[in-house]
């Protein structure tokens, strides 16, 4: 039988396939390429919640995976490779690299210093980013042409790239599901609840952390990519602490450790932020005010925050 | 009886000035149950700590089964069948009873590098998780969460889940704490079962359980080891009756 | 060449100096109250602004000072009692999150009162001048200033935690919550206090700074996440550590990104270098922290068992 947050999550991807053609028949087109950046956002909140939510790890150094990622793409650009693939597999190296060797250095501290230290590692790579003057430096540079499959200019157009997106997310969705509920999972979810009790029965619960952080990393690396072909554009910014910010609050506000949660939430939050910015030029200060009276009145996010509100108890 | 499966020597831990295990040294046999009694703030926990490896002595050394594990990790000592318990329940509170156990096997059988496949599924683990639940008499609330049982099932499932280890020598940090005169009662005939599989070197206030268990008693005072010896020796000792059994109730 | 590194290390050591201000009460927080406020940075930048303001509508650099250190008292009060109290108790993410609302809503707030425009707070008279320091280089008085400023308030700050009832008891705290509630001291006030001078302290920072630097909106990110670096290396909780690891890390930086692309240059001899050399001079306080991570995950000044 299937769980309540896999019909939840089955809805939600249904809606996304349908939504292109809607908003075309709508006149709406314009509006595909935002929900393409809600997908690849809620990609990039999967992998957040795999360490924040399974595994307690806050890492408030992510959005450097999105940068890395991203950058891939113009670096390998400039030298004439356009294939996604490699794109893809170039990122998930740089990505896997950075984060065994931040995380190995991250992970042998705990609780405020763990938040610091990711942090101060992601403010790294920011600055590096921004030294790179041959890509624009501080300004970032834009895209001379989209990604190539096979050789092939498919992602030039914004219906194909939603698709492209939106298989990812499923895939990432259903390899993550299957991950949590593995014994991978499992240990993971253990060392959250008692990393103690974890060491007493016989792990060693460091290399199944820093696992968890790579894979995290990996994945996270190739919304980056995706990322920089939907904006065109690339620059520091993707990678800045204000952006990790923004990842942890949307695995937050969805659920934290629910898959489906975090999945909701970078939708809903990104979908917030384009309608508050069209409303006011001072959308985050009405963002931030939400924000506080959320993780104020309603720890647990606007799930629980929804079933109260409709007298539904705790949702599983 | 003569095989000393953990030998202890000359075992220091300091807090500042504060000797919490002073120059501890003893033999635990294999097959036997060796208590440990003491007034509070004697260092028990602390001692049980340093065994098992989840701190590591300023001196001394830590023999197990032949071997020197002082500089041991505590999942390399679980590995060699060095298990604990915990004095306050450690259990995994999201995770189902069964799971709680079934995660114990998991950490011996086979790699938890595994991504793909259900590890609920898992029948190898569920059913050696299910025999240890069955050994302590908690099958029928299998899966429930973990969090929902009462406290005394909190106490079994502790044992369960240190059963699920194999241990060689279990490590038991008062296993009766804070529980009900029944349930106190029911525990101790599990560890008297228990006590021809594994050895065990067991800290316990209550008294009754520990002269009803203890094949060996030793006494410690201010992280020092005052007296050793067979429970009859220990209950006559004029030394430690007045330095430690004297200030108890309830001695038999 | 020695000359030019003399004054990037005087440079250095006041920029160290401005960091040692806001770690302090950042540090404090963290050893005390095992509490973790992305919020203090913007404590910095407020005070900045207010310095703005208040030196424009007094037209004197003092009184703007004088009146800026009561006021960012009282923003740090107001979001101690409105905001962090509710928050002591709660898992780290919880403040994470809390406090990084506040620094949107707070950076926003700054750009609708003052507008997004960088703003300038001109120098006092003085202040202003140079004073020689060896050969035909100078050195502004104003940043001599502000290393005078930052030392005195350190040793105050060392007199005050080492040698007052106050101090013992913010020492207690830091072990033991209930001891110090057991002498009769209530607990909460003290946090209070700690917050309201540790946000005092990061203003008195802006403020100085404001002369010598424009005064954005921006200006607090960089500054907090330094302050983190800083208190990594030196040690939660502790201001010894906090000094320290302020010149430390204001030094290598200040130095690093001024000679890394020049030292690079004498190796490599190549173009490359002085793009090399840009490029490693940012990341080196930060390769500095994760080096001593490696060595004492503690930090500097740390306590030895977590």
């Amino acid at each position: 039988m299937m769980s309540r947050r896999g019909m939840a999550a089955l809805i939600i991807f249904a809606l996304l396939a349908v939504t292109p053609p809607v908003l075309i028949f709508m006149g709406q087109g314009f509006f595909a390429s935002v929900v393409t950046r809600m997908m690849i956002y809620a990609i990039a909140a999967l992998s957040l919640d795999l360490i924040l939510g399974y595994g307690a790890l806050v890492s408030f150094g992510h959005a450097a995976f999105l940068g890395i990622g991203a950058y891939a793409v113009l670096m390998l650009n400039s030298l004439g490779v356009t294939d996604i693939a490699a794109q893809f597999g170039a990122a998930a190296v740089a990505a896997a690299v950075f984060a065994a060797i931040t995380g190995t250095i991250a992970l042998r501290t705990r609780g405020v210093y763990f938040i610091m230290i990711t942090l101060a590692f992601g403010q790294m790579l920011y600055f590096f980013l921004i030294s790179l003057s041959v890509f624009g430096g501080d300004d970032g540079a834009s895209l001379p042409a989209r990604s190539t499959i096979m050789g092939q200019g498919w992602l030039d157009h914004d219906l194909a790239l939603f698709y492209l997106v939106l298989g990812i997310l499923a895939l990432c969705f259903l390899g993550l599901t299957r991950l949590t509920m593995s014994r991978f999972g499992r240990v993971l979810i253990g060392t959250r609840e008692d990393a103690l009790r974890m060491q007493a029965i016989g792990f060693r619960i460091l290399p199944y952390q820093l696992t968890a952080y790579v894979i995290s990393a990996m994945i996270c690396s190739v919304a980056g990519v995706l990322l920089a072909n939907q904006l065109e554009y690339v620059s520091p910014q993707l990678a800045s602490w204000q952006r990790s910010g923004e990842l942890i609050i949307m695995v937050v506000l969805g659920g934290i450790g629910s898959l489906t949660g975090a999945m909701t939430g970078a939708l809903f939050t990104i979908g917030l932020e384009e309608g508050m910015a069209r409303i006011s030029e001072h959308w985050k200060l009405y963002f931030g005010l939400l924000l506080l009276a959320v993780v104020l009145f309603s720890p647990g996010g606007l799930a629980t925050l929804a079933a109260r509100i409709t007298g539904k108890g705790r949702p599983e | 009886m003569s095989d000393v499966l953990l030998q202890v020597r000359g075992l220091r831990k300091s807090y500042g000035a504060l000797a919490v295990t002073d120059d501890v040294s003893l033999d635990v046999q294999a097959g036997q149950v060796h208590a440990i009694i003491g007034p509070n703030g004697a260092g028990k926990t602390t001692l049980i700590a340093q065994l098992s490896g989840q701190l590591s002595p300023d001196a001394g050394r830590v023999v197990y089964d032949g071997n020197d594990i002082t500089h041991l990790d505590m999942p390399g000592r679980v590995r060699r069948g060095l298990a604990r318990s915990f004095q306050l329940t450690r259990i995994l509170p999201q995770l189902s009873v069964l799971e709680n156990v079934a995660i114990a096997v998991q950490a011996r059988s086979g790699s938890s590098f595994r991504f793909w496949r259900g590890a609920a599924s898992e029948a190898a683990l569920n059913d050696q998780a299910m025999e240890c639940l069955s050994e302590v008499g908690l099958a029928q609330k299998a899966h429930l969460p973990a969090r929902l049982i009462s406290h005394g099932e909190k106490r079994q499932l502790e044992l369960a889940v240190a059963l699920a280890t194999r241990p060689r020598l279990l490590l038991l940090d008062e296993p009766l704490a804070g529980t009900g005169p029944d349930e106190a009662a029911m525990l101790v005939d599990l560890l008297a079962r228990l006590r021809s599989r594994v050895t065990m070197m067991l800290i316990e206030h209550d008294m009754g359980a520990v002269f009803q268990l203890a094949d060996r008693v030793s006494v410690l005072v201010y992280g020092r080891i005052v007296a050793s010896g067979t429970p009859d020796a220990i209950r006559d000792d004029p030394a430690v009756r007045t330095a430690y059994l004297g200030e108890e109730e309830g001695t038999p | 060449m020695s000359n030019l590194l003399l004054l990037q290390v005087l440079n250095g050591a006041q920029f160290g100096i401005l960091l040692f201000l806001v770690a302090a009460g950042l540090t404090l927080v963290f050893g005390i109250m095992d509490f973790i406020n992305l919020a203090h940075g913007v404590l910095y930048m407020v005070g900045a602004y207010l310095m703005a303001s208040l030196s424009m509508l007094t037209g004197s650099f003092w009184w703007g000072l004088l009146l800026t250190l009561p006021a960012t008292m009282l923003v740090g009060l107001v979001l101690e009692v409105a905001i962090f109290r509710r928050l002591y108790d709660r898992p780290h993410l919880d403040q994470v999150l809390a406090t990084f609302a506040l620094v949107m809503i707070l950076s926003e707030g700054v750009k609708i009162i003052w507008g997004a425009a960088p703003l300038n707070v001109s120098m006092p008279n003085l202040l202003s001048g140079s004073i020689p320091l060896a050969g035909p280089i100078r050195f502004p008085v104003y940043r001599l200033a502000i290393i005078a400023a930052g030392l005195a308030t350190a040793f105050g700050l060392w007199f005050v935690i080492g040698r007052t009832r106050i101090g013992m008891l913010l020492r207690a705290g830091a072990h033991d919550r209930a001891m110090v509630s057991a002498l009769g001291v209530d607990i909460g006030r003290l946090f209070m206090l700690v917050f309201a001078f540790g946000a005092m302290l990061a203003g008195f920072a802006g403020a100085m700074v404001s002369p010598i630097l424009s005064v954005d909106p921006g200006m607090g990110d960089q500054i907090l996440i330094l302050g983190f670096v800083v208190i990594v290396i030196g040690g939660v909780g502790s201001i010894r550590g906090a000094f320290v690891a302020s010149l430390l890390v204001g030094i290598i930086d200040t130095v690093g990104r001024i000679f890394g692309p020049i030292v690079l240059k004498m190796v490599l001899e190549l173009d490359a270098a002085t793009q090399a050399g840009r490029t490693v001079a940012p990341m080196l306080v930060y390769i500095l922290m994760a080096a001593i991570l490696c060595w004492r995950p503690n930090g500097l000044f740390g306590r030895t068992s977590a």
